[in-house]
């Protein structure tokens, strides 16, 4: 009984912890996204509250509406060359100037767009 | 969605036709593409760079040349010019025209070596060919000052950049090609993903430049920079930006490149120096 309780709480206070880190994603991922040394997605798309963007991407809005599946918002975000060799859109992933992470905590970030 | 076409077809036909196009044939494609995307701006308006595209920053720039930030650099080059060596010559004893009036004609090529001759480049031969140290193409300084000058005496004069017949020209003409359209660096940008396929859009707040009419202004003087900025330490810029490693200041790719969008900017008049944000 006493083994039942303790494995409860510890169940408890873990999802709490990743209830507290899904939050804290989202906010690094907005970081991440803003900021010009990494994501710097608003070189080129309108979102959220960013001032100053630009406009030769398309405004990422709905993104959980258009990328039901997480797995190819990462593809797009990691190697956007793969679905377009011309793409203008930078191998974010490929080419290590964000990590795999880092992504996964944008992409926590752009659902909520 | 048309944009998109148009920019599919540009690519398809530079990667299909111009293994074989000629230069002329290049020529018109890359200027069609321009006509296309800024119907309103004239082809001799081009010479003024981002300004040709976007009115706004036009009048801002416009205000700035009614005071040129420039002007004391052109002083100087001049006197720099005209300064003779120790042994006596001086830089005009190695130009034709005793160069004035000579920009347009830069970068040619040189049958004699098989390469790519620029202004700046020709200025520094001069010197060694007197006896004197190279001047640095960083930072401004001296280099960029007689290069102003000489760009000053040359203004309203059209760019007139020759192909000659040469397997060896057309090569150096297709470096020069080439790397303007390779993707490089972390970022992953040629040089035609700004300033062809997005010209005009806005990156941040930024608006990259139309390709032609990029040589007929330099050496600029930045603002941002608060100096004047030769034409390849302004490529060295773009390529660290799109963290790429970048080439030595008159190294053979970079006159290549000169080499390349310099042609596509013949018939345009020189303006140089220019002053830029």
């Amino acid at each position: 009984m006493k083994n039942l309780r303790t494995l409860i709480a510890t169940i408890v206070f873990t999802l709490s912890l990743g209830n507290i880190a899904y939050s804290g994603d989202i906010e690094e991922g907005k970081k991440l996204a803003f900021d010009r040394k990494k994501g710097n997605c608003l070189a080129c798309h309108m979102m959220d509250d960013g001032e100053l963007a630009g406009n030769n991407g398309p405004p990422l809005i709905a993104m959980k509406a258009r990328f039901p599946n997480k797995q190819d918002l990462f593809d797009q975000i990691w190697d956007p060359t793969k679905n377009d060799p011309n793409s203008f859109m930078p191998p974010f992933g490929k080419h290590g100037a964000i990590s795999k992470t880092e992504i996964n905590k944008i992409i926590e970030y752009l659902y909520t767009l | 969605m048309y944009n998109y076409f148009h920019n599919f077809v540009l690519i398809i036909l530079f990667i299909n036709v111009t293994a074989f196009a000629s230069p002329e044939e290049d020529q018109k494609l890359f200027r069609d593409h321009f006509e296309n995307r800024f119907p309103n701006t004239e082809f001799s308006d081009y010479k003024n760079g981002v300004y040709s595209i976007d009115a706004s920053s036009r009048e801002q720039w416009e205000s700035i040349e009614d005071f040129p930030p420039y002007e004391l650099n052109i002083d100087q080059g001049e006197e720099l010019f005209n300064q003779p060596f120790k042994n006596g010559n001086t830089y005009a004893t190695c130009f034709e025209n005793s160069g004035i009036a000579v920009r347009q004609n830069y970068p040619y090529f040189d049958e004699s070596t098989n390469q790519v001759m620029t202004l700046e480049l020709a200025i520094n031969n001069c010197r060694k060919k007197n006896g004197e140290k190279p001047l640095s193409y960083y930072k401004g300084g001296p280099m960029a000052d007689i290069s102003a000058y000489m760009a000053y005496t040359s203004r309203g004069n059209q760019f007139d950049v020759k192909i000659p017949n040469s397997q060896e020209a057309l090569d150096a003409y297709e470096a020069g090609k080439k790397l303007y359209f390779t993707k490089v660096g972390q970022l992953n940008f040629s040089c035609a993903d700004c300033h062809v396929y997005q010209t005009g859009s806005k990156l941040r707040a930024d608006i990259p430049s139309p390709g032609i009419g990029h040589s007929t202004h330099f050496p600029a003087y930045r603002s941002g920079a608060g100096r004047l900025v030769t034409l390849h330490e302004r490529f060295a810029g773009c390529l660290n930006r799109v963290r790429a490693k970048p080439f030595k200041a008159q190294n053979e790719e970079y006159r290549n490149l000169e080499y390349f969008i310099s042609y596509m900017s013949n018939g345009l008049e020189i303006n140089g120096p220019g002053s830029r944000k």
